[in-house]
């Protein structure tokens, strides 16, 4: 079977697995099954982010995304964004859980001694907290809109990420609907981001996962196909090297090499999270 | 007259989106602080009125112009304005803009359109300028001032072997100056205000400041043109209320999501 292949247009996005795969919930949609006894990948410390900063910076890298498992489980990470901020714009992904006043207000701190963004992403999975508890855990709609209500008090307007799981968000109506039910949870100004839903690790058992015939086999993509993908402008580094993006970090063929430069190169897009990637537009980024 | 070596100062504009008024108000300014060319980074359409008043105001000035997306997509007459927004309001309203822009271009501009050169170079004091829209590698890449670090600039201005770039896309002015010495910069819109309260909109002015090649001096000017009278021809001509709102206070109300967070931040909505 032939695949397309991406380029590596240009690297202009890295991510980074700060958390591994270690999470203080176990999402049943989770992609890559985080949770608190998964060590998969495990938490980076400040020298290993930093090896990879300093490549990126030599490579001119345009922006930085933090993910896991849960970011601010990793005690390094308020050093790991200070020194981002020096270089470039950060993204952190949360599920809101770890944001109290004390960590917004340091994080305000973080952003105003930058001339770079500081954003912030939490994660929502349902209409409330019947659908999102169902698949995050018992309390924690509640607990991240505190999070994002700890954020907004301390100035900082986080992008609420929501998954398609809430069904129909990607509407516009859904989009409208939504914000309004934020509005009345108490953020004024909700920033928003719907992400799709990619059939692996956990989401698999929940739904079901990619069959043999969802593959790009044999199909072109345009240039801007090509553009569109972010596998073609960016890289995802973890504890264990540097992968294609942030999806494929639990297949095996997915590990590009050991620093950044030995993956400036292209990738077959052999999987069906590729299909998914293709066929809905959407990326990982904001 | 110009200069025998080339033009020493210059005004570079873009996003005019269809303000006419600002648009003259813009060209007798660049001419009254002495700008010998003046040049548009394209997106000559969309968010106000009467798209056929501005192509010809640009011909009869003789201002040179760079194809932004609008005009790449009203030339090949292509279904949406590939401004590159990712929200779906966001989306609504830009279509709105474009269907607007497309059905009132006439036909006699989309082929100007299609010849229009995406990149255009010059040298102004000894530097190579690349002129673009949105960044000298895609027309519709947004070079925001928060997440276009100083790494990355120097990056492009060595790919592209130029000492300054300069864009719009937007809507929002700033400029860097590189450890390098390279420049980056921005020059705003002349079609909607910049976020900021004010109801101005901003071109920029750029002069040499020797034949050597030192960093260019800008400046970033405010134009003031009559808002209330644009805002009342949008009305007549049933544009949507969001974009009246913003030429009266000077705050986007639309096309929002894909502002950074430094920039959104910077804004009411």
């Amino acid at each position: 079977m032939a695949f397309p292949r991406a380029p590596l247009l240009s690297l202009d996005t890295l991510w980074i697995q700060v958390a591994g795969t270690i999470c203080n919930l176990r999402c049943t949609h989770c992609f890559i099954s985080c949770a608190p006894d998964n060590h998969s990948h495990s938490m980076m410390s400040l020298a290993e982010v930093r090896r990879f900063l300093d490549e990126a910076v030599g490579l001119g890298v345009r922006e930085y995304y933090f993910t896991g498992g849960e970011p601010f489980m990793n005690r390094d990470l308020p050093a790991i964004l200070e020194e981002t901020l020096r270089v470039g714009p950060a993204t952190v992904l949360t599920n809101g859980l770890l944001l109290d006043p004390d960590r917004c207000r340091m994080l305000r701190a973080l952003a105003d001694g930058s001339e770079y963004s500081l954003d912030l992403r939490v994660s929502l999975d349902g209409w409330g907290p019947e659908d999102h508890d169902r698949i995050r855990g018992a309390g924690t709609f509640r607990r991240a809109l505190e999070g994002a209500a700890n954020l907004w008090a301390a100035g900082i307007n986080p992008v609420i990420t929501v998954s398609e799981a809430a069904e129909g968000v990607g509407t516009l109506d859904g989009r409208r609907r939504f914000l309004e039910s934020l509005r009345r949870l108490g953020l004024s100004r909700p920033r928003f981001k719907v992400l799709s839903l990619f059939r692996m690790g956990a989401e698999a058992t929940r739904s079901h996962g990619y069959g043999e015939s969802e593959r790009l086999s044999d199909v072109d993509l345009s240039r801007a196909d090509l553009e569109a993908l972010q596998c073609s402008s960016g890289r995802m580094v973890t504890s264990r090297g540097v992968y294609v993006c942030p999806l494929l970090i639990e297949e095996p063929s997915a590990r590009m090499g050991r620093t950044l430069r030995e993956t400036l190169r292209p990738f077959d897009l052999a999987y069906g999270a590729c299909t998914t990637c293709h066929t809905s537009g959407v990326t990982c980024r904001t | 007259m110009p200069h025998l070596s080339g033009p020493r100062r210059i005004a570079v504009f873009g996003g005019i989106y269809n303000n006419a008024s600002a648009l003259l108000a813009a060209i007798d300014d660049a001419r009254r602080r002495g700008a010998e060319e003046i040049h548009c980074l394209g997106d000559l359409g969309g968010f106000g009125p009467h798209p056929g008043r501005i192509p010809p105001i640009l011909l009869e000035n003789g201002i040179v112009v760079v194809q932004g997306n609008y005009e790449d997509s009203i030339g090949f007459d292509r279904d949406d304005c590939q401004c590159g927004y990712t929200d779906p309001r966001d989306n609504r309203f830009a279509q709105i803009a474009y269907d607007y822009t497309r059905r009132g271009t006439p036909a006699e501009f989309k082929a100007w359109y299609r010849r229009l050169p995406p990149t255009r170079r010059l040298p102004l004091g000894g530097r190579r300028l690349l002129l673009c829209h949105g960044s000298p590698r895609r027309q519709n890449e947004f070079l925001w001032r928060s997440t276009s670090p100083v790494v990355f600039l120097e990056r492009l201005l060595r790919e592209q072997a130029a000492d300054v770039i300069l864009c719009t896309h937007t809507g929002l002015h700033w400029s860097r100056t590189l450890p390098s010495g390279g420049q980056v910069i921005n020059v705003g819109v002349l079609g909607r205000p910049a976020n900021d309260g004010r109801t101005c909109v901003w071109y920029a002015l750029l002069s040499a400041t020797d034949e050597r090649g030192a960093p260019l001096e800008v400046q970033f000017v405010p134009v003031l043109y009559d808002h209330q009278a644009l805002a009342l021809e949008m009305r007549r001509e049933k544009l949507p209320e969001e974009f009246v709102e913003t030429i009266l206070t000077g705050w986007w109300t639309t096309c929002l999501e894909i502002l950074p967070a430094r920039e959104r931040a910077a804004g009411r909505f």
